[in-house]
């Protein structure tokens, strides 16, 4: 497992592992919005809680198709079908290892993000906790559907068609969470849903989407 | 530790492509399957590793003692090639990766990355992975492609030390390895009956 972890991990950072484009991409959508919408701080502020939440979704999604589709070609996920460790368990480890290259990096650079859309002062903290309890469910249920699509050619858009809907509950709990922050109102509510979101989506699909990866691996 | 299966029927694509099969592997042997293209040896060897359902019959064989190696090595292509084989042999708790790079000839190349191995060598490193895998009944399909005649020998010579050692193996492969000892089971034989159409019509088109 721990092998799994680090080899995913190593791979990533490495030449042509994609780390680094998503926050790349978050940055790219923090910075277009205002220029978007005008500089109005009044407007930025309002809007702030959501743009950042959205951006920092669809950073995630950018490499989502990377935690299967990379093992399923080069023959590394049937070796892995018949190794000791559970499927269960590499799904898990895979998703762990794309919040600890996306979801985590996201969570850190994201009040240098507010600065630039003007977020309220209250509002930095419930990002970053929103943010820490949100994206490993963005992780989870992105591996799942990964897994669903693994053997397709070109699935990554059916990937984010997938995928999308299901992180509909997470966006709104997340940028929830940072809105009444920001508000004074009682965040914590939203967290913990939030927190409930990952922690349902960390039990059931890891077996959900080993699921998968069995009928796709026929 | 031996592998058994009987009766088997398997599928590819959800045409039957091979029934009846029954074969016993005991250990210190090894079986050749051969075939013509098509007659279902890579979907046999899939079937008995476990990565698709059979259509019937069963699979007996010991808990974790099977291990596979197919047309794609596994390999990625950031990774060194002491990398790539330590990650196969920690996920299968071994220690040391010194013994399979040393019987793979691949110590010279242990430090550069797979992805500017040449076919071969990729080829000598997926069949090293067998070695760190530490189980007993190996399921090879075409382990000789793309390797050149010294290496098919030393590949043989491997093939023979783990058989020495109680292993197994289960061959496709349509080159002659030098085990005089193996035993050849030609599959023509089991081709399944729905199936006996499709083979003529791909005959037609070949």
């Amino acid at each position: 497992m721990t092998a799994l972890l680090l080899r995913d991990l190593r791979l990533a950072t490495r030449a042509g592992g994609g780390f680094g484009l998503g926050l790349a991409f978050f940055l790219l959508v923090a910075v277009l919005v205002p220029l978007g919408v005008g500089p109005e701080p009044a407007l930025l502020a309002r809007i702030a809680p959501g743009i950042l939440w959205v951006g920092a979704l669809l950073a995630c999604l950018l490499s989502l198709d990377r935690i299967f589709a990379l093992d399923f070609e080069d023959g590394s996920m049937d070796l892995l079908a018949i190794a000791p460790i559970p499927l269960e368990g590499v799904v898990a480890v895979k998703a762990l290892a794309h919040w600890l290259v996306t979801g985590l990096p996201l969570t850190l650079l994201s009040p240098v993000l507010g600065v630039l859309l003007n977020l309220p002062g209250p509002g930095y903290v419930w990002l970053v906790l929103s943010l820490a309890l949100g994206t490993p469910a963005l992780s989870l249920i992105g591996a799942f559907g990964a897994a669903l699509t693994v053997g397709l050619k070109r699935g990554g858009l059916l990937l984010s068609l997938l995928v999308l809907p299901l992180y509909v509950p997470t966006l709104i709990y997340g940028a929830e969470a940072v809105r009444r922050g920001v508000d004074g109102q009682g965040a914590p509510t939203a967290l913990l849903l939030l927190a409930g979101i990952t922690a349902g989506a960390a039990a059931l699909l890891p077996f959900a989407a080993a699921a998968a990866i069995r009928v796709n691996l026929r | 530790m031996e592998l058994t299966v009987t009766d088997l029927a398997c599928a590819r694509g959800g045409v039957t492509v091979l029934a009846g099969v029954s074969l016993t592997l005991p250990a210190g042997r090894a079986l050749v399957l051969r075939g013509p293209n098509g007659i279902g040896k890579t979907t046999l060897l899939r079937t008995v590793a476990g990565l698709q359902p059979a259509v019937s019959g069963r699979v007996l064989a010991a808990p974790e003692s099977l291990t596979y190696a197919a047309h794609a090595d596994g390999l990625k292509a950031a990774l060194t090639t002491r990398e790539n084989l330590a990650f196969w042999a920690a996920i299968h708790g071994q220690g040391g990766v010194e013994d399979a790079l040393t019987a793979l000839n691949l110590t010279g190349l242990q430090d550069r990355p797979a992805q500017h191995l040449s076919a071969g060598q990729k080829r000598r490193l997926g069949l090293a992975r067998l070695l760190v895998t530490g189980r007993p009944v190996w399921l090879l399909d075409e382990p000789t492609v793309s390797l050149d005649a010294a290496s098919v020998a030393l590949f043989g010579q491997v093939l023979r030390g783990h058989l020495a050692k109680g292993g197994a193996a289960l061959i496709a492969t349509h080159v002659d390895l030098g085990l005089d000892e193996a035993g050849v089971l030609d599959l023509t034989g089991f081709r399944a009956q729905s199936r006996s159409l499709g083979g003529v019509f791909d005959e037609v088109f070949a």
